[in-house]
């Protein structure tokens, strides 16, 4: 049990590793370097010899690599060239406005998911589950910046309830954010909620026609009853690596909806530092969303461990 | 002689079965409302150019955001431009450039796929733990630097989306293959001495393709919606060609008093997604694999 655990997080370490050498070895691969990039016309004379000296670049590409990723394991991830200011102090406010958002949405999106997820399952083919899935089809299915173009249009511009575009500084406090974030959290669970409720609902078909629960039926066991003790525990198991995928993949969709509603977070810090070309924040934007899904996915793989007494005496590898 | 009979017979039972795939998919409603919706939009976007009422680049001051009347169906947006023949129009790059891109993932995701499922060992491990890194990257991160660094053109744009869709399909269609070469018929043409090559094209490929067709059908809906994606956030087709995403991000602004031009390529964008995803869907159902269980990767 241990071993698999540890096996576990050496893999995810090998991901994140493999994953800094793509970044690193994409950034040299394409076309111009960090400096001529940034400066674009200006790069020529003092302007050049001081960016290439600050970013190292006059020291063979291996040798950088070394330097930049024991740093980057130490928590350091460098100089931002548009900033002009260490990456991490850029980074600071804008985690955590994002794990703000992200929190929220996961709050009201994984329980709201379940409870539609069991209705739709339950009442399979009847009236409320195609109303609920055919409401799940669509949001699942419209662009991310469509469903939040469409919220700002009718909540905030025909309705007028709340404000359309997020106006806050990237340092805003908490209680600050909670007001402004609603249709940002509206947007984002919409279709994470949608994806996860469909696969509950799956998994619970599944659950309902094995022999265990229709052996349960068949003794007599009450429905709610056999619903809560047998069903449930049986098929909320396996959609949470499903689950924990959906999210880590819904990360690009909230770089999109952080755009349409001007949210300081991670996601336009993304188009914002490529639209500067300030590569080396790309760099260290790359690690850390690729730490985000590695880590949700090893939280995943690790809690079905746990819950699961089956697959604590068997080796998985997917 | 009598080969050519065989062929052909084969050709004709090829036919058939499409055509049973189709009548399946068509059975239920769902199914036909995908149809319908896909086969309107590759039609829409076949004869476009040929029956939009104005030119779509064609910028007057005396028409700006006029709203929709008789000579301007959809109004005009922000430029004075038609709308109604921008939003039929604006289907074609986003339709090209997918359908090339999953074309592309297809192929490569299946192939890399099927060969790392089929030899497995060490190759098969570095090359998964590679489509492991590239997964945990999001596609939106680095399409973006691919884009901004070598520009919009479609010759990246259908490369890179090809690229990077492709990645799930390789674990997809090695995890289909993973089923397949342990049963018997694999085994026997081992012992007749067949090649690796022969077994992956005559054996592991017909009894696979059905899973990857499927995921390819999918791979198309999420690409259009990276595509667009892309395109809004200014990444993708440039101006003045007409595109959804583009037209939905420019008509943003202005959308509290000039709603229909954001409206329209909102209808048109959100109604070939949704009409692939419905086409996709009954496919998979017709094919007798259930894919809501799987998580969009």
């Amino acid at each position: 049990m241990l071993l698999l655990i540890l096996k576990r997080i050496g893999l995810g370490l090998i991901t994140l590793f493999i994953v800094s050498l793509i970044t690193f070895v994409g950034v040299e691969v394409l076309p111009g370097d960090a400096c001529t990039t940034y400066l674009e016309r200006e790069a020529y004379g003092a302007a050049l010899d001081a960016c290439i000296k600050r970013l190292g670049l006059d020291i063979p590409a291996y040798e950088r690599y070394l330097d930049w990723a024991s740093n980057v394991v130490r928590g350091d991830f460098g100089y931002s060239l548009s900033g002009e200011m260490p990456i991490n102090e850029v980074l600071g406010p804008r985690v955590k406005n994002s794990l703000v958002l992200a929190s929220v949405s996961i709050l009201i999106g994984i329980p709201l998911a379940i409870v539609l997820g069991i209705i739709t399952a339950l009442w399979r083919d009847k009236l409320p589950d195609i109303m609920i899935s055919t409401i799940t089809i669509f949001s699942m299915t419209i662009p991310e910046f469509i469903s939040a173009t469409l919220l700002i249009l009718i909540v905030a511009i025909w309705l007028g309830w709340l404000p359309g575009i997020v106006i806050i500084p990237s340092d805003a406090t908490f209680y600050e954010l909670l007001s402004n974030i609603i249709l940002p959290v509206v947007a984002i669970s919409m279709i994470m909620t949608a994806h996860m409720a469909r696969m509950v609902r799956s998994s619970v078909i599944q659950v309902m026609a094995s022999d265990y629960v229709q052996m349960a039926i068949l003794k007599g066991v009450p429905y709610w009853k056999m619903v809560f003790r047998h069903v449930l525990p049986n098929a909320l198991l396996p959609a949470i690596n499903v689950v924990a995928l959906t999210i880590a993949w819904l990360l690009g969709g909230v770089v999109v909806t952080e755009v349409v509603f001007n949210y300081p977070g991670l996601g336009r810090l993304v188009i914002e530092s490529i639209s500067n070309r300030d590569l080396p924040v790309v760099q260290a934007l790359a690690i850390i969303l690729a730490s985000i899904y590695v880590g949700i996915n090893l939280i995943a793989d690790l809690m079905t461990l746990m819950l699961n007494p089956r697959l604590k005496s068997l080796q998985i590898r997917k | 002689m009598e080969s050519n009979l065989i062929t052909e017979d084969k050709q004709k039972n090829k036919l058939e079965k499409a055509f049973e795939i189709l009548k399946t998919m068509a059975s239920r409603p769902s199914g036909l409302i995908g149809l319908a919706i896909v086969l309107f939009h590759v039609v829409l976007a076949l004869i476009s150019p040929y029956i939009a009422p104005y030119d779509y680049k064609a910028i007057s001051p005396n028409t700006m955001l006029l709203a929709p009347s008789a000579e301007h169906w959809f109004g005009t947006d922000s430029l004075g431009r038609d709308v109604f023949t921008r939003t039929i129009l604006g289907g074609r790059t986003a339709l090209t450039v997918t359908f090339f891109g999953s074309l592309i993932a297809l192929l490569w995701g299946g192939l890399l796929g099927i060969f790392c499922g089929l030899v497995g060992g060490k190759i098969d491990d570095v090359v998964m733990r590679v489509v492991d890194a590239f997964l945990s990257i999001p596609w939106i991160l680095a399409m973006l630097l691919i884009v901004s660094l070598l520009g919009t053109s479609t010759e990246v744009l259908i490369p890179a989306l090809g690229f990077f869709y492709g990645k799930g399909i390789v674990r997809v269609a090695r995890a289909a293959t993973h089923d397949v070469i342990a049963k018997d018929f694999i085994v026997s043409a081992r012992a007749r001495g067949h090649s690796n090559m022969s077994i992956i094209w005559n054996e592991i490929i017909p009894n696979v393709r059905d899973a990857i067709l499927v995921e390819g059908a999918m791979r198309w809906s999420w690409m259009l919606l990276g595509f667009s994606s892309l395109s809004f956030l200014g990444f993708g087709v440039s101006p003045p060609t007409p595109d959804w995403g583009l037209m939905i991000s420019n008509a943003r602004g202005l959308m509290s008093f000039a709603y229909w031009s954001v409206i329209a390529p909102i209808v048109g964008l959100s109604s070939l997604i949704i009409g692939i995803n419905l086409t996709a869907d009954a496919f998979a159902k017709a094919l007798g694999i259930d894919r809501s269980t799987k998580a969009p990767v």
